[in-house]
């Protein structure tokens, strides 16, 4: 009898187990992807491509490595990367971070306009017209900003617009990146 | 006039092959390249499989599951290939391990669950029933209902005598 007491209460705990879920369900980004390479630490991954305003020059990965920077995937088509130019534009300036740039699936000749329009934060610019480098850093829209470390390895991830709340969290992760490495 | 309504009607195969076209060098290659596309989740626009999408980045990624097709490359490792960059969110069809065996099985578990409960349902009450026609002391034949009062014990049973007599009032109906 004891037995089928307890038993009665079963589809109650069964029930609230899954409005807790569903609950929880709720607050979760779904187009919030994570990852891959930030998650496993994996190194940038291999390329050669021409450099935006030094034509005729290659860069590859190792031109990218060296300390902690930052790299951002951006295109002239892409409104938010427009937005959060200026930001980038002021870190640069005035904090002295290191900002990599990869042009994506856009045209040279637009990007080099934009960027003696917008001026230019970054340390150097890949062309990745074909969008091949994007391909391979799992790059599902522009912008993206990842955090490199000292040897190249991808730590985080941000997918879009670099701003005064973003930039909080990188910079957490850049300092938290550049600790580890110091002997 | 004739004319015109036949090209109208060759108008939509055009708009079909606008899309993109692919050639592919061995008719099987064809028919993996749309069972991989079917499979593969557009990371862009989410809830569609980058065969449906029309966004820039299911194209490259069509193109990239194409490109790797001519190369010979295993259905796996184009997974591999995907599953590398954009994380085990591009599966539609999930890969079965630690975190995706309770997707795979728990319905399954469940349906187990189900069963158990309804055959320890059905033993517990059949037992019920024989233990308390036990205590009657009368040859019923399991399939009596419980009449067994709130306080859980079972009424007074009868008597042989008052068993007989209820006998022949029953077999009395019976017999009309």
């Amino acid at each position: 009898m004891n037995n089928r007491k307890i038993l009665v209460f079963v589809p109650l705990l069964i029930f609230t187990l899954l409005g807790v879920l569903l609950w929880v369900g709720l607050y979760l980004d779904p187009r919030e992807l994570p990852s891959e390479l930030a998650k496993h630490k994996r190194p940038l991954p291999a390329f050669s491509l021409p450099s935006l305003t030094n034509p005729g020059q290659t860069l590859t990965q190792a031109d990218l490595v060296g300390e902690v920077a930052l790299l951002n995937v951006w295109a002239t088509w892409c409104p938010t990367c427009k937005v959060e130019h200026g930001f980038l534009n002021r870190l640069a300036r005035e904090q002295g971070v290191t900002i990599f740039g990869v042009n994506y699936k856009d045209d040279p000749e637009t990007a080099r306009n934009w960027l003696r329009r917008y001026q230019n934060p970054y340390r150097a610019v890949v062309v990745d017209q074909e969008g091949s480098l994007g391909l391979d850093l799992g790059v599902y829209g522009a912008p993206e900003t990842y955090v490199l470390d000292a040897t190249g390895r991808i730590r985080y991830r941000h997918v879009g617009a670099v701003d005064a709340a973003a930039w909080q969290t990188l910079q957490q992760v850049m300092a938290s990146v550049a600790q580890e490495e110091r002997p | 006039m004739r004319v015109f309504l036949l090209t109208l009607l060759l108008l939509p195969g055009l708009s079909w092959g606008a899309i993109d076209v692919y050639e592919f060098s061995d008719p099987q290659y064809e028919e993996r390249f749309y069972q991989l596309t079917r499979e593969l989740r557009c990371p862009k626009c989410q809830n569609q499989n980058i065969a449906d999408s029309d966004a820039p980045l299911a194209a490259d990624l069509r193109r990239e599951v194409h490109r790797m097709l001519e190369q010979g490359a295993s259905d796996d490792r184009i997974i591999d290939f995907m599953v590398t960059r954009y994380g085990d969110f591009v599966l539609y069809r999930p890969r079965v391990n630690g975190v995706t065996w309770l997707l795979w099985y728990g319905p399954f578990v469940l349906l187990g669950i189900g069963v158990l409960v309804v055959v320890l349902i059905s033993r517990n009450r059949r037992q019920r029933v024989a233990s308390a026609t036990e205590r009657r002391g009368d040859h019923g034949d399991g399939a009596q209902p419980d009449h067994r009062r709130d306080d859980g014990t079972a009424p007074p049973s009868l008597g042989p005598e008052e068993s007989a007599r209820l006998n022949t009032l029953l077999q009395q109906d019976s017999d009309k």
